[in-house]
């Protein structure tokens, strides 16, 4: 399979990899996928409780170099997003920026899942009933 | 494509020079060998002649190779020429022997064993049947690769007709016990076909001593051209017949019909005389770059699994899971290294190898397989090379991995409960 040049450039360098302190009240955890699908990816957000603003991100992502590619590129965009704004991206624009294949899309579905399940948890800490799509997986 | 590296190891020290890319997939095919070459290419040109032809210089010339040929691999496998059968190529030898065999014993049974690890040339030519009213057990394997005896004495009855047994596996190179099966066939009056494709040329491979009734064979396995392959099918004790099953002007013995590949043919004979002359040495050869991988990779790696046994296995197959990576994004990082994956996403199916699930691995260990398939033209530097480059894919890709660090922090993956619904 060929890979897109931005594939193969978030594959060979990985943007914000790394573990963020998940007990912290300012970081919300989304661990989506399942190791027998080939596919896990945890992402992590850190928000300023003033400004909502998502100030940092990090990832660590086991799946293939689309899957790779897809969760680096989530921290990107959501760094510097309000919580609200960073629900709005959407896996087609993963797809889009990526160029992935059909047989791919299934990564981008993850990422905007990962993203979800980051911030739900993030507003679980708040306090606020979460409205996103996907729970963050118990750790 | 092709360019030459200076290979430098993880400590940075140059080693001997390697060609990019390197070839180690060398179960799923073979370059062919330049003697190979050689033997083959008058018979494309001055010595056109078809084989059929009877009365003239140019056929009499392409059937005395043809009978060439039909000695060196007959001579290899321990047969005599007139049981060998030429087809286009494993496939259709295991077409032929599995439904000539289900077509011509009709009256005798209709029941027909396999293993689960088979080929898919086996798999879906009973599948075929199962349609047409014939029954089909298929054996598991243990964790080792192999099948159980037993299970195959209990699953033999009085409609069995034929058992249908590879002798190496593709994927994990794990060699059956191919002459027990074979005994156990002939004691219960039960036919034996065994799809050897992977074995011969490898280890020694004798159909008398291993007790098969029909054999496939290949020859872009063991350094010969693609499209050109072989059935055996025994002549005496028992006396094997087959339906055909490409009809036309009765060539091979009224058994497969059709103009023989004489270059072909030519070919898988002279893979098969050098393979005999080779094999002990290039054996031992194989063995060695096997085991001096698998040791680099062992000494340098941490949550690695050898799948099926090292015991029973061919000299030059590896396949080891590096869990917590995903095979597709490794094969990703070693882009210059042509080996294999039974991860899901390098499928076209997108379902993860079925042999490893065979052997009871979960699908996550089945996605972070790599079959290595070591070849004759493989060198050492070669080796190490490919050892080198695992190492610092696998490394790169556990810190990626957010399983590598869960169960390094001491959690227990099954403990958790993954949203597995929709992926």
């Amino acid at each position: 399979m060929a890979y897109s040049d931005k594939v193969i450039d978030h594959y060979n360098n990985p943007r914000n990899v790394g573990t963020l302190d998940k007990s912290s009240g300012q970081v919300g955890t989304g661990l989506v996928g399942a190791p027998e699908c080939g596919d896990v990816m945890r992402l992590q957000i850190k928000v300023n409780p003033e400004t909502q603003v998502i100030e940092d991100a990090k990832f660590k992502t086991f799946g293939c170099g689309s899957a790779i590619a897809s969760s680096s590129l989530a921290t990107e965009w959501v760094k510097g997003r309000t919580v609200d704004d960073a629900l709005t991206i959407k896996n087609t624009d993963i797809v889009k920026e990526l160029a992935l294949p059909p047989v791919k899309i299934h990564c981008s579905v993850l990422a905007e899942d990962a993203i979800r399940a980051a911030i739900g948890d993030w507003k679980k800490k708040q306090g606020v009933t979460a409205p996103a799509a996907v729970e963050a997986v118990k750790g | 494509m092709s360019t030459t590296a200076v290979a430098t190891n993880s400590n940075g020290n140059a080693q001997a020079s390697v060609k990019l890319p390197i070839y180690m997939d060398n179960h799923a095919t073979t370059p062919v060998d330049p003697r190979v070459l050689e033997a083959m290419l008058p018979y494309f040109t001055g010595r056109f002649g078809n084989a059929a032809s009877r009365n003239h210089q140019f056929g009499w010339e392409a059937e005395q190779a043809v009978e060439n040929a039909r000695e060196q691999i007959a001579k290899l496998v321990g047969a005599t020429s007139k049981e060998i059968i030429f087809t286009s190529g494993a496939t259709e030898s295991d077409n032929l022997a599995i439904k000539g065999v289900a077509e011509m014993y009709k009256e005798k049974g209709n029941h027909i064993i396999t293993a689960a690890t088979e080929h898919k040339a086996v798999l879906d030519t009973c599948k075929r049947l199962e349609k047409y009213g014939y029954r089909v057990t298929y054996l598991p394997v243990g964790a080792d690769g192999l099948v159980n005896l037993d299970d195959l004495r209990r699953a033999i009855d009085d409609k069995t007709i034929l058992v249908t047994i590879m002798y190496a596996n593709n994927e994990i190179g794990v060699i059956q016990p191919i002459a027990e099966i074979g005994k156990l066939c002939h004691e219960k009056g039960v036919l034996f076909h065994s799809d050897a494709v992977q074995a011969i040329g490898k280890v020694p491979v004798n159909v008398i001593k291993d007790n098969i009734d029909l054999m496939s064979i290949t020859a872009h396995k063991i350094y010969g051209p693609k499209g050109v392959g072989a059935l055996y099918v025994r002549r005496k004790s028992p006396r094997v017949q087959i339906t055909a099953q490409i009809d036309g002007g009765g060539h091979e013995r009224g058994m497969r019909s059709g103009t023989l590949n004489v270059p072909g043919i030519v070919g898988l004979g002279k893979a098969c005389a050098l393979a005999m002359e080779e094999m002990p040495e290039e054996s031992k050869r194989l063995a060695f770059l096997r085991d001096r991988l698998k040791s680099k990779l062992e000494q340098n790696l941490d949550e690695i699994h050898i799948n099926g046994t090292m015991e029973h296995r061919l000299p030059g197959n590896l396949n080891m899971s590096f869990v917590y990576v995903e095979g597709e994004s490794l094969l990703m990082g070693i882009n210059d290294i042509a080996v294999s994956s039974g991860s899901a996403c390098t499928s076209a199916t997108l379902e993860p190898s079925y042999v490893l699930k065979a052997l009871g691995l979960g699908d996550d260990v089945a996605h972070s397989s790599i079959r290595f398939g070591i070849g004759r033209f493989n060198t050492e530097a070669e080796v190490d090379y490919v050892a080198d480059k695992i190492i610092d894919t696998v490394k790169k890709l556990r810190e990626l991995s957010p399983l590598y660090e869960m169960v390094k922090e001491g959690i227990d993956l099954k403990k958790i409960q993954w949203a597995t619904e929709g992926h």
